[in-house]
C-alpha cells in the first residue's frame, strides 16, 4: 500500500535506541517478572516463572505440535474477496492486504497433514496475527476442507482455535461459515472419526459457537479466555462485575464444558495419547 | 446483542405519516366533507408506500424491531390451528424465548420452533427480549428430534437480537448449545423451513435456522452482528451516524441476503410493515410455509440431508490463487 504516514515522535523513538537488541527482555503480563525472551521462546512461549501461556502464531503452534518436517501445508491458495464492498474506517481489501503483510499469511488459518509423534493427522490452526483470527469465507472454507480431508483419508482431525469470532467484514457470509463447518463436522462424526478441539487464548464468538465446541474431546490451554459473548459485552448487559476467572479454561472445566486443561508442554503428548485411545 | 432494545413506537422516518394521521383524525372529528377525507387517506397510503420502498437499512432494522410487530405467538394464533405447546429441554429448564410445539398449518402437521421477544413488560423480561439461553436452543433441538422421529416437518421463525450474553448463559454452555444445533440440524431427516420474521441476530438466529429453505420478511434483518455492535467495534463508537453506516456496510436487509445467496426468498410485507396488517402478513407466511413444505415433503430423507448440506457447503466467497511454491516452514520444536 502506498500511503503517506505521518509518524509521531513516539512512533519514531524506539528505532533510535539501537544499542540494546530490540526486546531481548520482556515483562510477563501475568506475573510482572522480567523474563529473557529467548528463555520464554524455548519454553514454548510459556513464562518460565509463572507458566503464563503467551499467545502464539499458527506457524509456531504447528512447529510445537508436529514431528519435525512432517507438516504439509494445504489450501494456502485461498484468499479473501470483498463480496460486500465493506468499508469501515478502512476498506476491507486494504485491511486484508495490511494483515497479510503483517502476518505473512494469506488469511487467519494454517492447515495441512502432519504426523504427531508418529501418528498421521490433519491439523488446522487459526492465527490470531491475522485480523484476530476471525472467521470469514476463507477460514470457514479451510476448516471445512480440513474436515473433508480427514474424512477422505480416514485421519483424526485436530483444530487449534484462537479467534475473536466471525469476521464482520463478510457479514452474513461469515455467519454461514458457522453452519458450513458444523455441517461438515456432522459428517466426520457420523463416519466415526476423531476430532480433537484445542481451545487457546482467546476463543470467542462464532468460532466457539460452531466447530470449536464440537470436539469429541475438548482440550483447553490454561487460563485461556473461552466464551460465546465477550466479557465486556456481558458486563455491559449485566452491569455488574464478573467473578474472578470467569470464562477461563479452569472455569469451563468446572462447568463441564471442556474435558481437560492441558499445559502447552504436554499438549503434543496428550493429543497423541487421545489418538491412541480412540484407535486413530 | 440486546444492548439497544429501542422502543420506537413512532419511527423517526414515519413523522410525515403521523402528521397526516393527525390531519385525518381532525377531519373525521370535525365531520368535514367526504372528499377531503378520502383525499387525505389516499395521500396517506401513497406516502406510506413511498416511505417503505427503498427503506434505508438502518430504518429497516427499526421496523424489524417495532414493538407492535407480530411475533411467533401472534403468527401461531393467526395461521396455526390446534397449537400444542411443548416445553422444556429435559436438562435444565424451559426458556420462554424459544417457543416450540406442534401445530397444523394449511394441510400439514408441523413442528413450530420460534423466538419470542414478548409483548407485555413481564413477558419481555421472561423472554429476555428474545435472547435465548442454552436451554432454549437445547429445547429447540430436542423437539426437532421428536419431529424427526415421527416424520413431522419443521417450521422455524427467527426473531432475536442475538443469543443471551450473560453469566448464566455462559456457564451453561451457550456456545456449545448453538454449535450442537448447527451440527444436528444439518442432518435432521425431515424438511426444515426457516423464516426470519424480525431480527436475525447472528449465531442466536442461525441456531434455529439451518434449513432446507430460508426466507425473510421484507423488513427483517439478518446478519453476523447488530449494527450497534458492529459500529461499537469497527467505528469505535455506536451513535446514530455510525449505526446507520454499519447497517449499510453489513448488507443485512432481505434483499442483500438474497443477493448473497444466504436466503432463497423475500416475502413481501403490507405497505407500512407487518405491524400495520398482521393478518395479511400471516396469510403470506402461511402460503409460503405450505408451498415450501409441499415441495419438500416427498424428497427422500437422504437426498434432503445431502441437499441441505450442499446448500450451506457452497456459501462463502473467496478466490483460489496458486499456492506459494515453498510451503510455510514450521520452526523446529524446542
Amino acid at each position: 500500500m502506498t500511503k503517506a504516514v505521518v509518524q509521531s515522535w513516539t512512533a519514531l523513538r524506539p528505532a533510535r535506541r539501537t544499542s540494546v537488541p530490540e526486546g531481548s527482555w520482556l515483562r510477563c503480563p501475568s506475573c510482572a517478572q522480567m523474563i529473557y525472551r529467548r528463555h520464554m521462546e524455548t519454553n514454548l512461549h510459556v513464562c518460565p516463572e509463572c507458566q503464563h501461556h503467551f499467545r502464539i502464531v499458527a506457524s509456531e503452534r504447528v512447529g510445537q505440535l508436529v514431528d519435525p518436517g512432517s507438516f504439509q501445508s494445504e489450501f494456502d491458495g485461498l484468499q479473501s474477496l470483498d463480496p460486500l464492498g465493506f468499508r469501515d474506517l478502512k476498506a476491507y481489501p486494504d485491511r486484508v492486504l495490511a494483515e497479510q503483510l503483517k502476518s505473512g499469511r494469506p488469511d487467519a488459518v494454517l492447515a495441512g497433514e502432519c504426523f504427531i509423534k508418529g501418528r498421521p493427522a490433519v491439523l488446522c490452526c487459526l492465527d490470531l496475527g491475522f485480523m484476530m483470527g476471525s472467521m470469514g469465507s476463507v477460514v470457514g472454507e479451510v476448516v471445512t476442507r480440513s474436515v473433508e480431508r480427514a474424512l477422505e483419508r480416514g485421519l483424526p482431525l485436530v483444530i487449534v482455535s484462537c479467534s475473536g469470532g466471525a469476521r464482520m467484514q463478510e457479514s452474513g457470509l461469515s455467519l454461514m461459515q458457522m453452519a458450513k463447518t458444523s455441517a461438515a463436522l456432522a459428517k466426520l462424526d457420523r463416519a466415526g472419526l476423531l476430532f480433537i478441539s484445542v481451545l487457546t487464548d482467546p476463543t470467542t464468538g462464532g468460532v466457539t459457537a460452531s466447530f470449536a465446541m464440537l470436539g469429541d474431546v475438548i482440550i483447553a490451554e490454561p487460563k485461556a479466555l473461552i466464551g460465546f459473548a465477550g466479557p465486556r459485552v456481558i458486563q455491559q448487559t449485566l452491569r455488574q462485575d464478573l467473578p474472578e476467572g470467569f470464562q477461563r479454561s479452569e472455569f469451563l472445566r468446572e462447568c463441564g464444558l471442556v474435558d481437560r486443561v492441558v499445559h502447552r508442554h504436554e499438549l503434543r503428548n496428550e493429543i497423541a495419547r487421545l489418538i491412541d485411545y480412540t484407535g486413530g | 446483542m440486546p444492548a439497544t432494545m429501542s422502543t420506537f413506537y413512532q419511527l423517526e422516518f414515519e413523522k410525515p405519516i403521523v402528521e397526516l394521521d393527525r390531519k385525518i383524525a381532525d377531519a373525521e372529528a370535525s365531520g368535514s366533507v367526504n372528499g377531503e377525507l378520502s383525499s387525505l387517506r389516499e395521500q396517506r397510503s401513497k406516502l406510506l408506500k413511498e416511505l417503505y420502498t427503498d427503506l434505508s437499512p438502518w430504518n429497516t432494522v427499526r421496523v424489524a424491531r417495532h414493538p407492535n410487530r407480530p411475533q411467533t405467538r401472534d403468527y401461531l394464533k393467526m395461521l396455526g390451528r390446534d397449537f400444542t405447546e411443548l416445553s422444556g429441554d429435559r436438562r435444565y429448564g424451559d426458556d420462554p424465548a424459544i417457543v416450540t410445539g406442534f401445530a397444523r398449518i394449511g394441510e400439514f402437521k408441523v413442528l413450530v420452533v420460534g423466538h419470542q421477544k414478548g409483548k407485555s413488560t413481564q413477558e419481555k423480561l421472561d423472554c429476555h427480549f428474545g435472547c435465548a439461553h442454552p436451554e432454549g436452543y437445547r429445547k429447540a433441538l430436542a423437539k426437532m428430534k421428536l419431529a424427526e422421529k415421527f416424520g413431522v416437518p419443521i417450521v422455524t421463525f427467527v426473531d432475536t437480537p442475538g443469543a443471551y450474553p450473560g453469566l448464566e448463559a455462559e456457564k451453561r454452555g451457550q456456545a456449545e448449545a448453538i454449535a450442537v444445533n448447527l451440527r444436528e440440524m444439518s442432518v435432521i431427516k425431515v424438511p426444515i423451513v426457516s423464516l426470519v420474521i424480525g431480527e436475525g441476530g447472528s449465531g442466536g438466529a442461525l441456531g434455529i435456522a439451518v434449513a432446507d429453505r430460508v426466507a425473510m420478511l421484507a423488513n427483517a434483518w439478518y446478519s453476523v452482528i447488530s449494527p450497534e455492535g458492529c459500529a461499537a467495534i469497527l467505528w469505535k463508537q455506536a451513535n446514530e451516524r455510525n449505526n446507520s453506516a454499519a447497517a449499510d456496510a453489513l448488507h443485512l436487509t432481505a434483499r442483500d441476503n438474497l443477493k448473497l445467496g444466504i436466503i432463497e426468498e423475500v416475502l413481501p410485507e403490507p405497505a407500512g410493515g407487518a405491524h400495520r396488517d398482521p393478518a395479511q402478513t400471516a396469510a403470506t407466511i402461511e402460503r409460503w410455509v405450505v408451498d415450501s413444505v409441499r415441495a419438500l415433503k416427498d424428497v427422500p430423507p437422504e437426498t434432503l440431508v445431502q441437499r441441505r448440506f450442499e446448500r450451506f457447503r457452497k456459501l462463502g466467497r473467496y478466490q483460489e490463487v496458486q499456492a506459494p511454491e515453498t510451503p510455510v516452514q514450521a520452526p523446529e520444536p524446542a
